[in-house]
């Protein structure tokens, strides 16, 4: 007991150096206190570098979390002809069962519109995030970044948002605007009185 | 103090014992009769053979994706029986090992941790029943393809008791920074499945769940971890989860910026509509059963709400022209299914059976026309995402029920 209570004492120091430094930033939310009543459990373990490594990367629209690489449209043609285009066609325009990445723009206001990647996406890190992640279909996680860095390349030059030569990297990909950027609006709901 | 006649203690001892030697002697009268001995005892359980349903599910070109439905016809009560709860998948269920399964926490946080299956549950625990709806869920009836079944047309719907650990307890643990203001949510699927989720709902009541219905999280649910985000479209509830990263702003995931997204009728999206609004369904009479005569039904079915408890729940027989109270039957609890019940009398002529259902909040469960009179008919990327429109049943002369 007595060295549970040490514990406490000094996981609380700890935690009241942590909420000092807290109370004084901004916050549109109460922030909480570690632990419960103030008190840190001790359970889990430190995160390491080899932990880490074992995580994909996880890549936000400031390109947060890009890898180094690169690529253009014109090496990412091959590399989609042959791991992409038998589900989404040779000009990404979509097959029944899976759907188009391509054309569309300007058809959003139809009755029958037409949402791929460059009529609708409004990050182009999401394609570079999505691929490395979830495709291809059968086989995700089996692309290098260079490959993703193409085969994104390709598609975006697709939808005439990059010339084939333009090369993406970590630097490149998340500074392009996408058509549809300003095409998104919150939750306004409850919208129906 | 009077008694009713029919009150057992009124009959008379004497008549009792009487009728009792009558029928011993009509017993012993008669030639014994063989009775097969049941079965054994088995260490898990299964349902009565004679029990038939299912989830159903259409056939795929690649079957490790896409959905299926829960049978909300054949169940009783609110608590989806775990086997039947319905699935969505975008690359199949993981196989996987539960003691070398492991949560990274990172991200702007004070000290990044890892943790195992076993430290996740020495944490303290909470139990607490939610439904789990698709975003997409009844989309076809928004498109004016109305379902023939209520599995059909509602059963991209679940609610179970869940049992894990408010996250909010994890990020306590790890410390978030100040400048936090989103998390990321990761799957172990194939595909790495993945969502961003305001802090300020992390804090509130979402759980890392390892429970369901009183035991581990069946595969399909996400085994052996999976974020249960209350009320919120089931998409955001990520299974298989093995990462969470604190960050400053959404990742804008394909997920939440192009999938999950509302497209209007002036071109523009809605995104990050997280919420499942207030919405009810019969499911007795529904679509396929067929009414055994004119006489007593009991019209029954489920009432939910992202924005917290059911507080009303109607039903009309005559297309929405009356309505009467159902009554709510059992826990009425927030974001949980309710389930309601109106005594029913069919005079045999045709009906049309439609529910309505109000929550805390005041909101009032909308007719299809007043949706889509705001949100027109432009499918987005995944055609409709939710819809919570009245659902209507009809009752045909000859006792089918149909969607039509």
């Amino acid at each position: 007991m007595r060295r549970r209570g040490i514990f406490y004492a000094l996981a609380g120091l700890a935690l009241t150096a942590i909420a000092a430094k807290h109370a004084a930033d901004p916050g549109d939310f109460k922030r909480p206190e570690s632990g419960g009543e103030g008190k840190l459990y001790g359970i889990g373990r430190a995160a390491t570098a080899e932990d880490f490594a074992k995580h994909q990367y996880l890549v936000g629209p400031k390109g947060q979390g890009l890898p180094k690489g690169r690529g253009t449209a014109r090496e990412g043609r091959a590399i989609y002809m042959q791991s992409c285009a038998a589900c989404h066609g040779p000009r990404g325009e979509g097959t029944n069962d899976y759907p188009a990445l391509a054309g569309g723009q300007g058809t959003l206001k139809n009755d029958s519109p037409l949402p791929t990647i460059g009529s609708y996406w409004p990050y182009a890190t999401t394609v570079w995030d999505y691929i490395n992640r979830a495709m291809p279909y059968q086989n995700p996680g089996s692309l290098k970044p260079d490959e993703v860095y193409a085969i994104t390349a390709y598609l975006l030059s697709m939808n005439g948002i990059v010339a084939e030569d333009y090369e993406l990297d970590q630097r490149t990909l998340p500074a392009l605007k996408m058509p549809n950027l300003d095409g998104f609006l919150s939750d306004p709901r409850p919208d129906v009185k | 103090m009077s008694r009713s006649k029919f009150q057992p203690d009124h009959i008379d001892r004497r008549r009792f014992i009487t009728l009792g030697a009558a029928g011993l002697g009509a017993l012993a009268l008669r030639p014994a009769a063989a009775r097969e001995f049941g079965d054994p005892r088995r260490p898990y359980g299964e349902r009565s053979p004679f029990e038939r349903a299912t989830r159903t599910f259409g056939t795929s070109v690649t079957p490790g994706t896409g959905s299926s439905r829960t049978p909300l016809q054949e169940l009783y009560g609110t608590i989806t029986p775990s086997a039947l709860h319905f699935e969505r998948h975008h690359s199949g269920v993981p196989k996987i090992d539960p003691n070398a399964h492991e949560l990274l926490l990172d991200g702007l946080v004070e000290r990044p941790l890892l943790f195992t299956m076993k430290d996740l549950r020495r944490f303290p625990s909470v139990s607490r029943i939610h439904f789990i709806e698709c975003a997409g869920n009844s989309g076809r009836e928004h498109e004016g393809r109305p379902g023939e079944t209520v599995q059909r047309s509602h059963g991209l719907l679940g609610n179970s008791e869940w049992t894990g650990v408010p996250l909010k307890s994890v990020l306590e643990e790890v410390g978030i920074k100040p400048k936090a203001r989103w998390i990321i949510a990761e799957g172990a699927d194939a595909s790495r499945m993945s969502r961003s989720i305001p802090l300020k709902k992390a804090l509130d009541d979402v759980l890392v769940a390892y429970g369901q219905n009183g035991e581990a999280l069946r595969p399909e649910q996400g085994y052996p971890l999976r974020l249960v985000v209350p009320g919120w479209e089931g998409n955001i509830s990520i299974k298989w989860l093995g990462r969470l990263m604190v960050t400053d702003e959404p990742f804008m995931t394909r997920e939440e910026a192009a999938i999950y997204t509302d497209l209007m009728p002036d071109g523009k999206a809605r995104w990050f509509s997280f919420e499942m609004e207030a919405k009810s369904v019969i499911t007795r009479p529904s679509g396929g059963q067929i009414l055994d005569g004119r006489g007593f039904y009991e019209i029954s079915g489920l009432g939910w709400s992202g924005r917290g408890r059911i507080t009303r729940v109607e039903v009309s027989t005559d297309s929405g022209k009356s309505w009467a109270d159902a009554q709510l039957d059992g826990l009425v609890l927030p974001k949980a299914a309710t389930r309601f019940s109106l005594p029913w009398k069919w005079d045999g002529g045709e009906a049309a059976l439609q529910s309505r259902c109000t929550d805390e909040t005041g909101y009032v469960q909308p007719t299809r026309e007043q949706l889509i009179s705001v949100r027109g008919l432009h499918a987005g990327p995944d055609g409709f995402n939710h819809y919570n429109g009245i659902k209507t049943w009809f009752v045909h002369r000859d006792g089918k029920v149909s969607h039509a």
